[in-house]
């Protein structure tokens, strides 16, 4: 019994029953087919996300997208007063996360490759984009690029799904994306 | 001056240090799962959102509290009570430094007072993780140190105790199996502590300014060592009192010594590196290493997890094989005794841990498909049906043996503690499965409101996601009325129960099954229930994991 010292003072020389030890192995060789999945994923997968991530301030990077806000404002995003954007598809495209908003409003172009830089102006916050369900944890200081290609159009919602202090549950943003024209 | 007595149940001879030991800190766990357990109820009705009982300060305080209390005080209170009852009641033997334990029993009880008052005072709502920079009050940072000192004084204790065992020759040969399980539990929580010094030491100093700033990714990998780590100590813990039920209730020997201790080895190796489950979509980490630290290795813990997940109910299956249940694939299975919460809880938490928590945790610790889950909802659901339908459910079947073993009273309330495991188990159960449900469909984690009243730009969940919510409110519901019950059913039988006149009849059961325990040895026994039932579980694993690959190729492209 468990609870008591192995009966027998050599159990380790005991013969392992059959089945055990068939279980063991694919077992094994289940845990190798997930194992060897990931990097697989890497090379013929289309959802991979990339190492690519640089330190930045809160300054350096909120003057990129002020930057970029300025050269490719379309309009507002209705009486909000948030800015909506349109970069040029395959462009390095800037969304900041602070309390409690993300800045600014973008839109894409079904099928383009867009280099979106993801930062935090404050404390750490979640990138969840709704309903594709894409979720990325946005950090202060650092800068990460996440290469991006809609494969749908329409309306998508940002939500922070990161705890961000009492206002976290009004953190919304948007990102529409529309046909190629 | 160490004393003993002999327990008329079981024989064994108990040093009473150790006896009042196990009790006061079986008793502050519990008393912790009912606080913990109260603000859980609060988050999940808070949830619900057509109730949304709480105002968000409150319901993201209640978080915290539901969060630190439970994750941590009442298991890490019982996980303190299993090492005393492993090491020194198992090997018979007097535990090492009793005046140090008591004082580890302080230092945990006015770490776990000061944190709880830090989070009721309101501004140290930073929820368990306290990912910097949200900064919460130093003495919420203290009392986590101080609660921590005080387990780690508890797991020196359990290896002085073996120390002394060995010395004085209270056993032979190698330590019991649960021992080595305890043991496994023990070397992880020492690591895991080590990790949450190494953070949290810089994070107080932070807090109270002699820190400038510190590195978030960093604060992550180095807290989630601990995080993680300490979800570990709960598993190779509940394992070990499978195995510990499996022995009492039906004196079930192990088919094999050698593949069960591998299996906790390969915990010691690998299971407490994990940290990366909860990094899998951070910037600033390689691919190279994400992969290799999420899946332990190789999966080689989860392989470990696996050959439990076969040995276990396989011990079981050979005892009762043994004892005639012959008939078929599951007579064994049949004639179980299901109305024994004991013996419910103890077989609910080893299909729901398996088939609910460890199917979700490693799909969802893969590192792609973590970006269809990270945060969501599904998180919470994943590890309530690890830590609650698991660790709990089990830890709640060893209690309705130790308790009134160790006090020697009947049970009290035995009518109503029949159903306590499946009100409980199933109403956790659903708990997880709705979570995982709503997190399926975007639902974020630790949020006051999915619809989004206050907020400027809106976004509408499909409503699907409330109903989950809704569902996840009444299964709470229901699961906080087992908890109930078995809150009752210890505190009653703690205070009022009648003396016990006979053992248990399992435990009759079990110190009479000498003869059984001969058989279910390797080569002699085979368990083809067991076995099928394994195949089931895999079919189930490899279906669950590929489907969630479908999922993420249907998402937007990334790279």
């Amino acid at each position: 019994m468990a609870i008591f010292p192995p009966p027998q003072r050599v159990w380790w020389n005991e013969p392992v029953e059959k089945s055990e030890v068939f279980w063991v192995s694919i077992a094994l060789i289940w845990a190798l087919i997930m194992f060897f999945m990931m990097p697989y994923w890497h090379l013929t997968g289309e959802q991979n996300l990339s190492n690519e991530a640089y330190r930045t301030t809160p300054d350096a990077f909120g003057a990129k997208v002020e930057a970029m806000v300025d050269q490719y404002k379309v309009r507002e995003e209705g009486d909000t007063g948030v800015p909506v954007v349109r970069p040029p598809a395959g462009s390095d495209v800037y969304m900041l996360a602070r309390l409690w908003e993300w800045y600014p409003v973008l839109e894409f172009e079904k099928g383009e490759t867009y280099r979106l830089h993801l930062s935090s102006m404050d404390w750490q916050h979640g990138f969840s984009l709704q309903p594709e369900n894409i979720n990325i944890q946005i950090h202060p200081n650092y800068d990460m690029v996440v290469t991006m290609t809609p494969t749908s159009t329409g309306e998508f919602g940002v939500v922070c799904n990161e705890f961000c202090g009492v206002g976290h549950h009004t953190m919304v943003g948007k990102i529409y994306v529309v046909d190629k024209k | 001056m160490t004393g003993f007595r002999t327990c008329p149940t079981t024989g064994f001879k108990i040093d009473l240090n150790a006896d009042k030991l196990i009790k006061w800190n079986a008793v502050s766990a519990v008393i912790f799962l009912l606080i913990g357990g109260l603000f859980g109820i609060l988050v999940a009705l808070t949830r619900w959102p057509a109730v949304h009982i709480l105002p968000p300060d409150l319901f993201y305080l209640a978080l915290t509290a539901h969060g630190l209390d439970v994750l941590l005080v009442w298991i890490i209170f019982f996980e303190v009570a299993l090492l005393y009852f492993a090491s020194s009641v198992l090997l018979q033997c007097r535990i090492a430094t009793p005046k140090m334990a008591w004082l580890a029993f302080i230092l945990m009880w006015v770490g776990a007072l000061m944190t709880n008052v830090a989070v009721l005072m309101g501004d140290s709502s930073v929820m368990f993780t306290s990912y910097v920079p949200m900064k919460a009050a130093p003495s919420f940072y203290l009392g986590i140190i101080l609660f921590a000192v005080g387990a780690l004084i508890a797991c020196f204790i359990f290896f002085g105790t073996l120390v002394i065992a060995k010395q004085e020759k209270t056993y032979e040969g190698s330590i019991p199996l649960v021992t080595f399980g305890a043991m496994t539990a023990a070397i992880i929580a020492i690591f895991t502590i080590a990790s949450g010094a190494i953070i949290l030491i810089p994070t107080l100093l932070w807090s109270v300014g002699y820190v400038g700033s510190i590195d978030t990714v960093m604060y992550k990998v180095v807290w989630w060592a601990m995080g993680h780590s300490s979800q570990q100590i709960n598993v190779s813990a509940h394992i070990a009192c499978w195995y510990a039920l499996a022995a009492i209730l039906f004196g079930a020997k192990p088919l094999s010594e050698k593949v069960s201790r591998m299996a906790f080895f390969m915990y010691i190796l690998f299971l407490q590196i994990a940290s990366a489950h909860h990094l899998l979509v951070e910037p600033g980490l390689s691919s190279e290493y994400k992969i290799f630290n999420t899946s332990y290795a190789l999966y080689l813990a989860v392989l470990g997890s696996m050959i439990h997940g076969l040995t276990v109910p396989g011990a079981v299956e050979a005892a009762q094989r043994a004892k005639g249940y012959n008939k078929g694939l599951f007579e064994w299975l049949r004639k179980a005794p299901w109305g024994n919460p004991s013996f419910s809880g103890f077989a609910l938490s080893v299909v729901m841990f398996g088939f609910l928590g460890g199917i979700s945790g490693v799909m969802m610790g893969t590192e792609q498909l973590n970006i269809i889950i990270h945060n969501t909802i599904y998180v919470p659901g994943h590890f309530h049906a690890t830590v609650v339908t698991g660790t709990t459910l089990a830890f709640m079947a060893m209690s309705y043996w130790l308790v009134p073993v160790l006090w020697q009273k009947e049970l009290v309330g035995a009518g109503m503690a029949k159903w306590q495991p499946y009100l409980f188990g199933i109403g956790m159960g659903l708990v997880a499965t709705f979570q995982m449900g709503a997190g399926t469909l975007g639902v974020p984690r630790r949020h006051w409101d999915m619809n989004f009243a206050d907020a400027m730009i809106n976004y509408d969940f499909p409503a699907a996601a409330n109903l989950m919510m809704a569902g996840n409110g009444i299964a709470a519901i229901i699961a906080t009325v087992g908890g109930v019950i078995f809150l009752y059913n210890m505190v009653a039988t703690i205070l009022w129960g009648k003396p016990l006149q006979n053992a248990p009849k399992a435990e009759e059961e079990a110190v009479a099954a000498g003869p059984v325990a001969a058989h279910g040895s390797a080569g002699t026994m085979a368990v083809p229930g067991t076995f099928v039932l394994a195949l089931i579980f895999l079919t189930a694993f490899i279906l669950y994991y590929f489907v969630n690959w479908k999922y993420l190729a249907s998402v937007w492209g990334l790279s």
